[in-house]
């Protein structure tokens, strides 16, 4: 029995590895193998090890049209930070507001807030109101753009954690004489870390991958982000699939070094997040 | 100090004005614009015309059916092979951490980079997908290029980028179940089938319905792999709500293009709101 058993655990073994090598690591496999061909052989789209590795191909898509690649880079990190910064602030005081108060007032809120993540926004009336704000096709813009889309999300990851907060942390502290600011600042927000790093992570992720947004709200060359640029590159290297590829490698690349680094805390904070809604 | 001072409403104030200002406004607005023509700098106000018009125009029905199809059939088959890999990778295998991680990291890819990667896989002549086709005996497909898989052809990329995250959702949803029901059916010699039909199925309901309630909103919405892949073509064939908002938007008819934001709101309002009443409903509590 218990050898039939180990025999099955290898045989299950075995086949996920399998399947899983073939269908979720050949597509990234494809990837970087395309990239550091040269131009014939890559466009034969063959998955097969190249007769020659040219990595030079990083080097010449970097320098592409005066360090474009690099550019976009930079406007996609500051849009990133950006948003990320505000939302870690704005959103744990308000998950901290919601689950804390308590009253008619802050259910109102939490269910206001939460229309926003069902709800598609209004692309126009957005476009229109940012005009007159002076904010559209600005990077500013673009920053507020991607906070006020994720507040919903983040505002229920924070106060889902705020919850886990014993109370009697905020009184003690009160009966010492510190203000709720402090309160918040020095106790709360601290405790608040690990639900932090999962904002900052998934944020992080969902903003610099972010493609509809800057094609409505941050069009033209002068800001452009680095999906915006990934996609015109479609066109423009047709004919060259080992510098598209290799374009794609070094936009994918920053998350790939988050997920070496960090997989285990996004997985974890991604099921925290989704299954407590 | 009462609860209102303690918590004040200074605290809630700045998200709330950005996601008013950005979100809700523009909303409320839109309902009114998208009875108009409009150039963002005069509008004239035509009623529902606008709205006629959306309804009577074949490409652009179309598109609203594309949208339902391309929903509902990648919402499906997330459901059902992300609970089958879940189930897998909780099942006592070796390399389970590692096969969980190789899952998972499509998630992390943007959707630009993965339509890239699967328009040239499914290259209509030298394509690797091709190439395994044939070798099965199996007639060569055009996919993106043909409009008879173009929609098809966006909606397996789809599936296969979103099984990440419904596995790893499906995968808390099943470690929250309490071991001793499986040792009590072990006991009573209850058969696999069994186990899971009547203790793994009903209490991973609420992850499921997590994934449910994600991934048919996702798929109402999606936009990116589609402007990627097809551009809405060959034609009109794999055109979507999202694209032809896009499209309205690019040819410099913003009004249409809010009459085709708000058919989008309320087509997502009247599925994903009763359909989350009925699943929560359908939930069985662990005790």
């Amino acid at each position: 029995m218990t050898k039939r058993k180990r025999t099955y655990t290898m045989l299950g073994t075995l086949i996920g590895a399998v399947a899983a090598a073939l269908v979720f690591v050949v597509p990234f496999l494809f990837m970087f193998l395309e990239s550091v061909k040269d131009k014939k052989e890559s466009n034969m789209l063959k998955f097969s090890l190249p007769t020659q590795w040219h990595f030079e191909n990083y080097g010449q898509v970097i320098k592409n049209n005066n360090y474009q690649l690099l550019r976009a880079f930079k406007n996609s990190a500051i849009i990133t930070v950006g948003a990320v910064l505000l939302l870690v602030v704005i959103c744990s005081m308000a998950g901290y507001f919601i689950q804390r108060r308590g009253d008619r007032l802050s259910r109102a809120a939490s269910n206001y807030i939460t229309i926003g993540l069902m709800v598609p926004p209004s692309i126009m009336p957005t476009i229109w109101i940012m005009q007159g704000l002076h904010l559209y096709k600005t990077m500013p813009g673009m920053i507020l753009i991607e906070t006020a889309l994720t507040i919903p999300f983040t505002t229920m990851l924070y106060r889902s954690f705020v919850a886990t907060i014993p109370i009697e942390l905020e009184e003690a502290a009160m009966v010492d004489g510190c203000s709720s600011p402090r309160i918040f600042t020095s106790i709360i927000f601290r405790l608040l870390q690990p639900v932090t790093v999962t904002a900052v992570i998934l944020n992080s992720v969902t903003v610099f991958n972010d493609f509809m947004n800057p094609l409505y709200f941050l069009p033209g060359t002068k800001n452009a982000t680095i999906q915006l640029t990934l996609y015109s590159y479609i066109s423009l290297f047709k004919t060259e699939y080992n510098l598209l590829f290799a374009n794609v490698i070094l936009v994918v690349l920053p998350m790939l070094i988050l997920f070496l680094f960090l997989n285990e805390k996004i997985v974890a904070g991604m099921t925290s997040g989704a299954v407590k809604g | 100090m009462s609860k209102a001072q303690k918590y004040s409403v200074w605290y809630i104030l700045p998200a709330l004005t950005v996601f008013t200002v950005l979100f809700i406004v523009p909303m409320i607005i839109s309902v009114f614009f998208s009875m108009t023509v409009w150039s963002f700098a005069d509008f004239r106000f035509v009623g529902l015309q606008n709205y006629k018009m959306f309804f009577e125009d074949s490409q652009l029905l179309q598109g609203l059916g594309n949208t339902l199809i391309y929903a509902f059939s990648t919402s499906m088959s997330k459901v059902v092979l992300a609970l089958l890999i879940s189930i897998f990778l909780t099942s006592n295998i070796r390399l389970r951490g590692a096969l969980r991680s190789v899952v998972f990291f499509p998630h992390l890819v943007s959707n630009v980079a993965i339509g890239i990667t699967f328009c040239a896989l499914m290259h209509p002549t030298k394509g690797v997908f091709n190439a395994v086709l044939t070798s099965f005996g199996l007639k060569a497909s055009k996919f993106v290029y043909s409009p008879n898989t173009s929609l098809v052809s966006v909606i397996v990329t789809d599936v296969w980028k979103g099984l990440s995250v419904s596995t790893v959702i499906y995968i808390a949803g099943l470690q929250a179940i309490d071991r001793t029901y499986y040792e009590a059916a072990e006991i009573d010699g209850a058969s696999r089938l069994q186990t899971f039909w009547n203790i793994t199925l009903p209490l991973v309901r609420p992850a499921m319905n997590t994934v449910i309630i994600l991934s048919l909103i996702g798929g109402l919405k999606s936009f990116d792999l589609i402007k990627t892949m097809t551009d809405g073509g060959p034609g009109n064939s794999s055109t979507v709500l999202a694209l032809t908002v896009y499209r309205q938007f690019a040819n410099g008819y913003y009004g249409m293009s809010t009459t085709g934001n708000i058919i989008m709101l309320v087509m997502i309002s009247l599925i994903s709101y009763p359909l989350q009443k009925f699943l929560l409903s359908r939930e069985v509590s662990q005790l």
